[in-house]
């Protein structure tokens, strides 16, 4: 595959958020507005490029026994570097993302990547890897935070889009309106699409678990 | 002291109800709620899980993070505490009782990735909680995960028997939606707590 179309495989044909569903606490916790889904998205993208990166060009030093381990410090330390980042340059984001920088480090996606991607393929192919996946990301937590604050907040990226005229629903910035948002969201997606999406990832997810699959009830 | 507690458990079970206020352990909440009795199954070992993390994160920051001054390794070191916690939880009940192993261990490897645990330790420090506190908070929104997700998982099996949903929207699109409802519901307990 050239790099660009594993880029695209990674904002189209495999978006973490549409066709994987993997990562959803983020998705649903900071897409209060536009710019926070921006915020969470590129940072995200930093350390899914770099964990793939360095895991890829580690793949023939690390055990196969203790790769998961190894494979969270690598991402663990990416977080580290991005939290300590963004709290220097742009405290608002840090403000706004809050908790969810540091978990980071326990998104399926980035792991799920490392596992399935990063640790089969070359350098190259796991920076365009994790280039297209972050993208497709961000793409779909600015869809989502778009939608939420236009409809929760009467706004879009801070500008106030109808003024005194109707009063938005509160509820769609609100816990509630992030479940809504999402499930409509994979429904329309579903209705443009051959494949239904109608359960979470645990399929495409690296995470240590899946050996209990059977046992996922 | 008791007034303090039952005030703690109101915040962490009904008011800031980890998952579906505060978003935290959305995949075990959607992924192992599909049967009542793994829901329950699940949600016990979130509340072990939690209550032991709690402790033993609140021991490292103190006596290792904060004493050398290395607080920025926070994330990793809280991560790697936890993933050899679960296996060694595993371990552990494995040896001692089959019964209780069968019923509990197969959802622990779940836990290691579970957002809610990691949360939980990283919110216990920053809100500058003592080390019974620290526990008690573990434990509470252990509680409250059970909670959404032994209430989702009822409404779940009546969601798959009784309702005629559209075929784009089966399985987990509704699921959302319905989630949405009881996070929505969840707002009455807001005014609880002055």
């Amino acid at each position: 595959m050239s790099l660009l179309a594993i880029i695209k495989n990674g904002i189209v044909d495999e978006n973490p958020t549409t066709r994987l569903v993997l990562g959803m606490c983020p998705t649903l916790a900071v897409t209060t507005s536009a710019i926070n889904g921006i915020g969470m998205g590129v940072s995200t993208l930093a350390v899914l490029m770099g964990s793939n990166i360095v895991i890829s060009l580690l793949r023939s030093v690390i055990p196969d026994k203790v790769r998961i381990p190894s494979y969270i410090v690598v991402i663990a330390g990416f977080v580290t570097i991005v939290q300590m980042t963004i709290k220097a340059f742009a405290p608002s984001v840090d403000q706004a993302l809050g908790i969810f920088i540091p978990l980071i480090v326990v998104n399926c996606i980035i792991l799920a990547r490392a596992e399935a991607f990063a640790s089969k393929n070359g350098v190259l192919a796991s920076a365009a890897d994790g280039l297209g996946m972050g993208i497709g990301f961000t793409i779909m937590l600015l869809i989502i935070g778009g939608a939420r604050e236009i409809l929760g907040n009467g706004s879009i990226f801070g500008i106030a889009l109808y003024g005194q005229t109707a009063s938005p629903a509160l509820m769609m910035i609100l816990p509630p309106g992030g479940f809504l948002a999402f499930g409509v969201l994979i429904g329309i997606v579903n209705m443009l699409s051959e494949k239904k999406i109608t359960q979470i990832g645990c399929d495409s997810c690296g995470a240590p678990c899946k050996r209990n699959a059977e046992n996922r009830g | 002291m008791a007034e303090q507690i039952i005030t703690s458990f109101l915040a962490a079970v009904l008011i800031e109800n980890f998952v579906l206020v505060r978003f935290l352990g959305i995949c075990p909440f959607v992924g192992v709620s599909k049967r009542l009795e793994t829901a329950v199954g699940m949600g016990g070992a979130v509340i072990f899980v939690m209550a032991l993390a709690s402790a033993i994160t609140w021991l490292i920051q103190r006596f290792v993070l904060t004493a050398f001054q290395v607080e920025y390794l926070q994330t990793i070191a809280f991560i790697l505490v936890i993933a050899s916690l679960v296996q060694f939880v595993e371990l552990i009940i494995k040896k001692v009782s089959r019964g209780l192993y069968d019923s509990l261990g197969v959802y622990l490897p779940l836990i290691t990735t579970n957002c809610a645990i990691l949360g939980a330790c990283i919110i216990n420090i920053q809100k500058g909680f003592d080390f019974i506190n620290a526990v008690l908070y573990g434990t509470f929104a252990g509680m409250g995960f059970t909670l959404a997700i032994v209430l989702f998982a009822g409404i779940r099996e009546r969601l798959e028997l009784f309702s005629d949903v559209p075929a784009n929207m089966k399985g987990f699109p509704i699921s959302l939606v319905a989630a949405s409802l009881v996070s929505l519901a969840f707002f009455g307990f807001q005014g609880l707590i002055k």
